[in-house]
């Protein structure tokens, strides 16, 4: 089917939903939930809560990088597509960024759901193959010393990326620190900037 | 199999897409609305999430990306659902145009043949008794095999020669999870691969690392 006879893909889902939910196979209220859930409770913000208290504790740190998946739950964040989850640091020295080639996969219980660029062909072929030519398209530089770890997280290990703190920051509570990181960041297509 | 999902590598794609700090997680409604069907879907086919991604894998290439991300988790809910008889093929395509205003006689309800399926636990992870057969440090080859079913050991790692990093948890091997031929729980492998080994002399210098399976690896001498 050429793409100019292709039915619109909003009136397929409403047309599938429409047949499962008339004979009872699927609850809308359920599926308000699901969607609820990832729209309001679950993104990139516990992420951040997660590498702001890793700046400002030591031992939360330690045990972040030795056990991720654990570390999280303390904060209680746990759940689908976060079964196992390795926290990589970045540092001057080595530079992590996070892809799955496959799909998308992606550490949802810290990060939420994926963003566009990360589901992107051009991103999930490209970032395998000449990650210092993409970051650059990002904006990100990298010094010709910093060693570069691209993670392709095609099985059910998800990661997550502990960036630098910014200089200038010392003064900040953990919440103006949470504020400050990105979803970019915890992925490794960028740095965290200092307060402006 | 070697489908379009495989994308690891693939030129021509352009330039990446500029992040938006403030992206929502669904850009439209319909999205909203595909991403819980789908992940209802599974339950609803008596399926799981290897089956799932191995929907959207066998997608004809045009399904696969005219409608992006949420768009083939919708095109991979119906596959599973039309595999398992909960639907009969074409129903959504004749419910649609319905929709529309056409005149079309909907197909009749199937007779539901779901998999004779049943997890031994939540998740994909399991406890696996047997030693790992790869320790840190370990040369391993990723095997080149090219199975027609589902496989999570992209092409452009196979053959290839790198180094064990770690040994991550054990986990049911999506190959035979995804078509229901048992859990095969196995250990995973935490793999290092050198830049060049993969894309030759001119490339860029850097480490691409990745998990893979017990049997997609092979002990290098």
């Amino acid at each position: 089917m050429s793409i100019s006879e292709r039915l619109p893909i909003s009136m397929r889902t409403e047309a599938l939903e429409s047949i499962l939910v008339e004979r009872s196979l699927v609850d809308p209220k359920v599926m308000d939930a699901y969607i609820k859930m990832y729209e309001s409770d679950v993104g990139p913000l516990n992420g951040a809560k997660v590498v702001a208290k890793a700046w400002v504790d030591p031992e939360f740190r330690e045990r972040l990088l030795a056990d991720g998946t654990a570390a999280v739950a303390e904060l209680g964040f746990k759940g689908p597509q976060t079964e196992h989850l390795e926290v990589r640091e970045n540092t001057g020295q080595v530079h992590n960024v996070v892809v799955c080639t496959l799909c998308s996969c992606y550490p949802w219980a810290v990060l939420g759901l994926p963003p566009s660029w990360y589901k992107d062909p051009a991103y999930r072929s490209r970032i395998v193959r000449e990650p210092r030519a993409v970051l650059h398209e990002f904006g990100l530089e990298l010094g010709a010393d910093v060693e570069i770890r691209v993670a392709d997280s095609v099985s059910e290990c998800r990661y997550m990326i502990l960036p630098q703190r910014p200089a200038g920051t010392e003064d900040l509570s953990e919440e103006e620190l949470a504020a400050l990181v990105t979803r970019d960041a915890m992925v490794g297509i960028a740095t965290v900037a200092g307060p402006s | 199999m070697d489908g379009i999902h495989d994308m690891g590598g693939m030129q021509d794609w352009g330039s990446v897409k500029p992040p938006d700090p403030d992206e929502r997680p669904f850009a439209e409604d319909w999205e909203k609305r595909a991403f819980a069907l789908a992940l209802l879907s599974m339950r609803v086919s008596g399926t799981n999430l290897d089956a799932f991604r191995h929907s959207m894998n066998r997608l004809e290439p045009l399904d696969y990306l005219a409608d992006g991300y949420y768009g083939r988790w919708l095109r991979g809910a119906e596959n599973l659902l039309t595999d398992s008889g909960i639907i009969a093929p074409g129903a959504v395509d004749a419910r649609t145009r319905k929709q529309l205003g056409d005149d079309v006689v909907e197909p009749p309800e199937p007779e539901p043949h779901r998999p004779d399926y049943k997890p031994t636990a939540g998740g994909s992870l399991r406890p696996l008794d047997a030693e790992p057969r790869f320790s840190p440090g370990d040369a391993v080859r990723a095997k080149d095999i090219h199975p027609s079913g589902h496989t999570r050991l992209p092409q452009y790692v196979r053959g290839r020669t790198g180094t064990v990093r770690r040994v991550q948890p054990a986990a049911v091997l999506p190959d035979t999870h995804a078509h229901f031929e048992g859990e095969n729980i196995q250990h995973v492998y935490s793999v290092d691969f050198a830049s060049r080994d993969l894309w030759g002399p001119e490339a860029e210098e850097f480490v691409l690392n990745i998990d893979l399976y017990d049997s997609y690896l092979e002990p290098v001498a």
